[in-house]
């Protein structure tokens, strides 16, 4: 049996370690309100910029812009984005489980593979993957600017003839408890995300259509990538909040079991001296 | 003349923001600046790196942008701008410092600088300073 100092010991190391879950949590809570303040803010200029793409492709031959002309799919760049650090519950091995099913199920097809954050390049890094590129730990400070280096190389190396299909696996921020995993298309533009516009409107153009398309796809691209970043990271937060609440409230079961039994001990030992002293002292009378 | 006012709603990556009662908005096409009035036919553009002046009966504003585009529909004109400050709000000391980085940049006779890139960042610091003029 342990003894008191040995539990009580236990107690107080468990006591430190769930300061430190419970202060991650509420760092946590803080990044993630501002993950989310930002998601909203660059929501209106996605949503506008994709009117205008959608307005110009109904208008334009699509066969003429490479990137939106679909290629018979020979090679696919998974695009995995996970966080930079653990201890956020099973968010990081999610994308990365997917990450392997997709493979899968590209087996008859050459995959290579770009990774966003620490975690998933640290797995695919190690292990028997074509690991194209990667770009990591900037998660801490993101930035508009980090949506914008990772589009234009996947737009190069599309554009590169280096791959044909480029796909994201990334979670989706649904609320804080929960995140859904999405696999989504990133290039080539699929001509279903453009249907029959409501009104054919006479614009006047300035520079024409295509100039003006050949601007906007790209920029379209990097919100879509910056959308992408703020949804996985508000979405890493959230794991990382509930992840730390559930450890949180683990410590505080176990101090609460743990106390009960120093008690209970404490209790065994003071009952057991005051028998030994009672039992000496009726020895020394009958003696 | 009160109806005849456009709307001018401003969106980047950051921020949106509308304005109501326009009479006015100027902004810098890649082809030339050009105006916008009441009921001017559609049109998109794509902008370079400029001053846009929106007037309306309350004042006239100034903005410093990096380039973007614009839509004119039904007297509605939306910016999609990269970056957007309003003149009072440029921070001119480090837009003075990125012009001075951009201009040394250029100076050096390296080959692994980007020409292109410094003279951007030139125009955008540049632009950045005019425009904080004008407040």
């Amino acid at each position: 049996m342990a003894t008191l100092r040995e539990i009580r010991r236990r107690i107080n190391s468990i006591k430190s370690t769930q300061q430190v879950t419970k202060a991650m949590k509420m760092v946590a809570a803080a990044k993630l309100r501002r993950a989310q303040e930002k998601a909203l803010a660059a929501r209106p200029y996605g949503r506008k910029i994709e009117e205008m793409v959608q307005h110009l492709v109904a208008t334009v031959d699509p066969t003429g812009e490479p990137l939106l002309k679909p290629r018979e799919p020979q090679r696919v760049l998974l695009v995995t984005v996970t966080a930079d650090r653990g201890l956020c519950g099973a968010f990081n091995f999610n994308v990365i489980k997917q990450t392997l099913h997709r493979i899968d199920f590209h087996k008859d097809k050459e995959v290579s593979l770009l990774c966003v954050g620490k975690k998933g390049y640290d797995f695919f890094a190690k292990r028997d993957f074509q690991v194209v590129h990667h770009f990591i730990q900037f998660f801490n400070n993101l930035d508009f600017l980090h949506a914008k280096q990772i589009s234009r190389f996947l737009v190069d190396y599309y554009l590169q003839d280096r791959t044909d299909v480029i796909e994201i696996v990334y979670n989706e921020f649904k609320n804080v408890a929960q995140q859904n995993l999405l696999i989504e298309q990133y290039l080539p533009l699929q001509p279903a995300e453009f249907e029959e516009q409501k009104v054919r409107i006479d614009y006047i153009y300035e520079p024409d259509r295509e100039t003006l398309l050949k601007e906007l796809l790209p920029r379209h691209l990097e919100m879509q990538m910056w959308r992408v970043l703020l949804e996985s990271y508000a979405s890493e937060q959230g794991a990382r909040m509930t992840a730390m609440e559930n450890a949180t409230d683990n410590a505080s079961e176990l101090i609460h079991d743990l106390t009960l039994f120093y008690n209970r001990a404490r209790q065994a030992a003071i009952t057991k001296e005051i028998t030994e002293i009672v039992g000496g002292a009726e020895a020394l009378k009958t003696g | 003349m009160e109806s005849h006012v456009i709307t001018v709603e401003i969106t980047t990556p950051q921020f949106k923001k509308t304005f109501e009662n326009v009479i006015s908005c100027s902004a810098p096409g890649v082809k030339g600046r050009f105006q916008i009035l009441y009921q001017h036919a559609p049109f998109i553009s794509h902008l370079e790196v400029g001053e846009i002046k929106l007037e309306s009966a309350e004042g006239t504003w100034f903005f410093a942008t990096s380039g973007g585009f614009l839509e004119a529909l039904n007297n509605k004109v939306s910016l999609l701008l990269d970056t957007c400050e309003r003149a009072d709000e440029i921070d001119v000391a480090r837009a003075q410092a990125a012009a001075e980085r951009a201009r040394e940049r250029l100076k050096q006779k390296d080959k692994n600088i980007d020409v292109q890139r410094a003279q951007l960042a030139l125009a955008r610091a540049l632009n950045r300073l005019r425009v904080a003029q004008r407040k």
